[in-house]
């Protein structure tokens, strides 16, 4: 018989809900009380919003525990870990009976996330049991030609996560038909993307299989040095891929001669950055790499031909490159055999915002937005009604409900005027304000902008001081139109992509909820209640009953009156916070 | 930081740098500027000064605007004194949506301070920052290498009360692993 083994979900989510308390705790139970079972800190398997997670596996069966504090945790190690008795009650997912998240799994296919929340993170050896290494043994043993990987990435159809969707196999080709002694091999971690943590999930819960990735581009490519350029945000993933950079190293599987290979010479380090969202664009990323400021420059020439140090450079997402081993391990068709006609595969989302399960999922591309959200994300918080889905964060737009039919695939997003991007999706409610919603964004883009552009630079800021006239009920007539305008403009005279598609938020916004910014101009009101400015809270007379918990809680004392008094607030002095309204238990404060 | 504070790395913190520096090819010293302005920034007090910079372009032998362009450019460097203990709020959309304004509120009523200021006895600094990545668990803080998820007022009381009996230091050279 197996032993008994507890994964505990350690990714940072996991941390910072809680879990380091419960690995402590289970721990300290399991030293003192010194049983023999398998402690193994694992990364996170997407369900945030059961975080943290336990999971204990015993004669082939799995239990997964969520939403586990210390207490609970005493509960599954006395009952479950030494009687083998399951806490049913606390169980989320298993296969031996029903529970309330199951749908959150059904239609998943887990491929780029494939070990994330299985294995030990900082062990090799149990990414090795997982296939791990076998991708590029296959290749080596085999003697696979580089054109050959090439033609299988190509006809897997994978294409880049990162946002562009460029064919990744084509990409390969590119660098492999420029001849250099010294190409490079770039990992693009700086995800910045608002609302997206594929990227962290992958290099916190399976970074080998990232470094496996890239080292079959390296082969492909005839790639001699890799970089991966990780967010300074990010400590836990730089810490776990330096882990396994020297366990690959002694292993063999990265340095000189890689794998009894002659000749295949192949290493790899980590670069952090330093809180730039801009420096996720190629060339900006490579001029961060060498230490200048992170401002993008024109292409061509591309970096297949000229990039890091002005040697052809090939650059690929962490998704990207963690689907690139199973894809040759499997063939081209077991990854193709998912997906639509010009979209092969899974794509990982994050889902965020309004919605119940708040987490990563791994879907076929052609699934419709509405099962992602409804199905596997289990609709809206509180009952709420569903408004809209931002996808590809600042670069992105918003789809309203009534495309929720649409299916994710580049060119089915790209129609509505959202775009893929890096698979985040922000849902919005009711409540949300679509142009303080677009404002948001424009003030991210305008703030992140490198400066280069006169569009980009002055563009945004122009657009987002209209915005934000509208939204304190200053807006104007033409309003409407100059954002259009402006719009128009910068998406012509900007460099790169972050200029190109800063005024998405605002286009897809005004097309579906023209009629909100309508209000807003017109009537000064804000028809989701979202918009401070245009808000009044005040007191309904004949349901205060003078308890004071309003005036307690006022955190600038605006609401004045004794106890069972009448309340009153002074308008102003109120910063409209809404504590009033969410802490009166008499319904007495009313919104308007 | 210490005034009488000398600006000079330790031994150690000069080897880490010269290890940093053999990543590049020859001559492209100046490609450890990022790794090494985050190490000066751990190591004299959580901010760049232009002493430390100048110290910094010294030892890639770069100039000292060449480090200053960069520093001014990357939100993380501080170009500025801040308290021992940073906090760092996401301010971006899903932690917006799920409360985040209140929560920079509360802190700022409690420590008395706008964000992007530090508290006159110089422990706490409020600093916002875009996302940290962990929307499942919004609204999120960050405060060092330590993320904090799911954040209530209570919570905030609870780890304030907490970095305030242990005079928390957030700043922490990120290549001492
Ligand atoms: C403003 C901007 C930010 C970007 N940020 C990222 C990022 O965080 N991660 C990423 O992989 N690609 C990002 N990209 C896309 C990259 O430029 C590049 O296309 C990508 O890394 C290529 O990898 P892929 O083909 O595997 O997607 C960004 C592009 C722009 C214009
Ligand atoms: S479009 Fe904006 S971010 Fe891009 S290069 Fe121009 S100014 Fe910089
Ligand atoms: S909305 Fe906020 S500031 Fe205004 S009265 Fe209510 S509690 Fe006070």
């Amino acid at each position: 018989m197996e032993k008994m083994k507890v994964l505990i979900g350690m990714a940072s989510c996991g941390i910072a809900a809680g879990a380091s308390k419960v690995y402590d705790k289970i721990y300290a139970l399991k030293e003192s009380e010194k049983l023999d079972f398998e402690l193994v800190k694992t990364g996170c398997i997407g369900m945030c919003f059961r975080e943290p997670l336990v999971e204990i596996i015993e004669d082939g069966n799995s239990f997964l525990y969520g939403e586990i504090d210390e207490k609970k945790a005493v509960e599954i190690f006395e009952k479950h870990i030494k009687l083998s008795e399951p806490i049913k009650e606390y169980v989320v997912k298993t296969d031996l009976f029903e529970t309330k998240d199951d749908t959150f799994w059904k239609g998943q296919v887990k491929i780029a996330l494939r070990n994330c929340g299985v294995i030990d993170p900082e062990s090799i050896s149990d990414y090795e049991t997982q296939n791990g290494y076998n991708a590029i043994k296959k290749i080596l043993n085999e003697n696979i030609s580089q054109e050959t990987v090439i033609q299988s990435i190509i006809d897997s159809g994978l294409r880049g996560r990162g946002g562009g969707g460029f064919s990744t196999g084509m990409k390969w080709k590119f660098a492999f038909n420029n001849k250099s002694d010294e190409k490079y091999i770039i990992c693009n971690a700086d995800e910045g993307d608002p609302g997206a943590f594929m990227d962290r999930s992958v290099l916190e819960g399976d970074p080998h299989a990232v470094l496996e990735g890239m080292t079959i581009a390296a082969y492909a490519i005839g790639g001699t040095e890799g970089v991966i350029y990780c967010r300074a945000e990010y400590p836990l993933a730089i810490i776990r891929l330096n882990i396994a950079l020297a366990q690959a190293r002694e292993k063999g599987y990265l340095g000189k001669n890689i794998y009894g290979k002659q000749g295949f010479n192949f290493d790899i380090h980590v670069k952090e950055g330093a809180g730039a969202f801009v420096c996720g664009e190629e060339t900006a990323l490579m001029a961060s790499i060498e230490g200048e400021r992170g401002m993008p420059r024109r292409r061509p020439p591309f970096p297949a031909a000229s990039g890091l140090w002005k040697k052809p450079t090939n650059i690929n997402n962490v998704e990207t490159f963690a689907n690139v081993p199973s894809i040759i391990l499997n063939g081209a068709n077991s990854y193709n055999i998912y997906g639509t006609e010009k979209s092969k595969g899974t794509k990982v989302f994050a889902l965020t915002g309004k919605i119940n399960r708040g987490g990563l999922v791994e879907v076929p591309m052609g699934i419709t937005i509405n099962d992602v959200i409804f199905k596997l994300g289990g609709g809206i918080q509180d009952n709420k009604k569903f408004k809209a889905v931002q996808l590809g964060g600042p670069s992105g737009g918003c789809i309203p409900e009534h495309l929720t039919d649409t299916i994710v695939d580049y060119d089915s997003v790209t129609a509505t005027g959202a775009i893929m991007g890096s698979g985040g999706m922000v849902v919005m409610d009711e409540t949300t304000c679509m142009v303080d919603m677009a404002r948001f964004f424009l003030d991210f883009t305008q703030k992140e902008s490198c400066g280069k552009c006169t569009f980009c630079r002055i563009g945004t800021k122009r657009m987002l001081e209209i915005l934000t006239r509208i939204t304190e009920g200053e807006g104007r007539e033409g309003d409407i139109e100059m954002l259009e305008e402006l719009s128009v403009q910068i998406k012509d005279n900007s460099l790169c992509g972050l200029g190109q598609t800063a005024p998405n938020p605002v286009l897809t916004t005004i097309k579906y909820f023209r009629n909100e910014y309508e209000a807003h101009i017109h009537s000064k009101k804000c028809p989701a209640h979202g918009c401070k400015k245009l808000l009044t809270y005040t007191v309904v007379e004949d349901k205060c009953t003078g308890c004071t918990v309003c005036a307690k809680n006022c955190p600038v004392n605006a609401i004045t009156g004794e106890r069972k008094q009448k309340h009153l607030i002074n308008q102003e002095t109120c910063i409209k916070c809404g504590v009033c309204f969410n802490k009166c238990k008499f319904e007495a404060i009313k919104l308007s | 930081m210490n005034i009488e504070q000398k600006i000079i790395f330790s031994e150690q913190t000069l080897a880490l740098v010269s290890k940093i520096v053999s990543h590049y090819p020859e001559g492209k010293q100046k490609s450890a500027l990022l790794p090494v302005l985050h190490i000066a920034q751990a190591e004299f007090g959580g901010w760049l000064s232009v002493p430390v910079m100048d110290y910094v372009a010294s030892i890639l032998n770069i100039l000292p605007i060449e480090v200053y362009e960069v520093a001014t450019f990357y939100s993380m460097y501080n170009t500025k004194p801040v308290g021992n203990c940073v906090i760092e709020v996401c301010r971006t959309g899903p932690c917006w949506l799920c409360g985040a304004e209140e929560i920079i509120m509360h802190l700022e009523n409690k420590l008395k301070i706008k964000a992007g200021e530090t508290t006159s006895d110089g422990k706490f600094t409020i600093k916002l920052v875009e996302c940290l990545a962990d929307c499942g668990n919004a609204p999120v803080i960050q405060v060092g290498w330590d993320y904090h998820g799911n954040m209530t007022k209570e919570k905030i009381d609870e780890l304030i009360t907490d970095f305030d009996k242990n005079n928390k230091v957030s700043h922490k050279n990120p290549y001492e692993i």
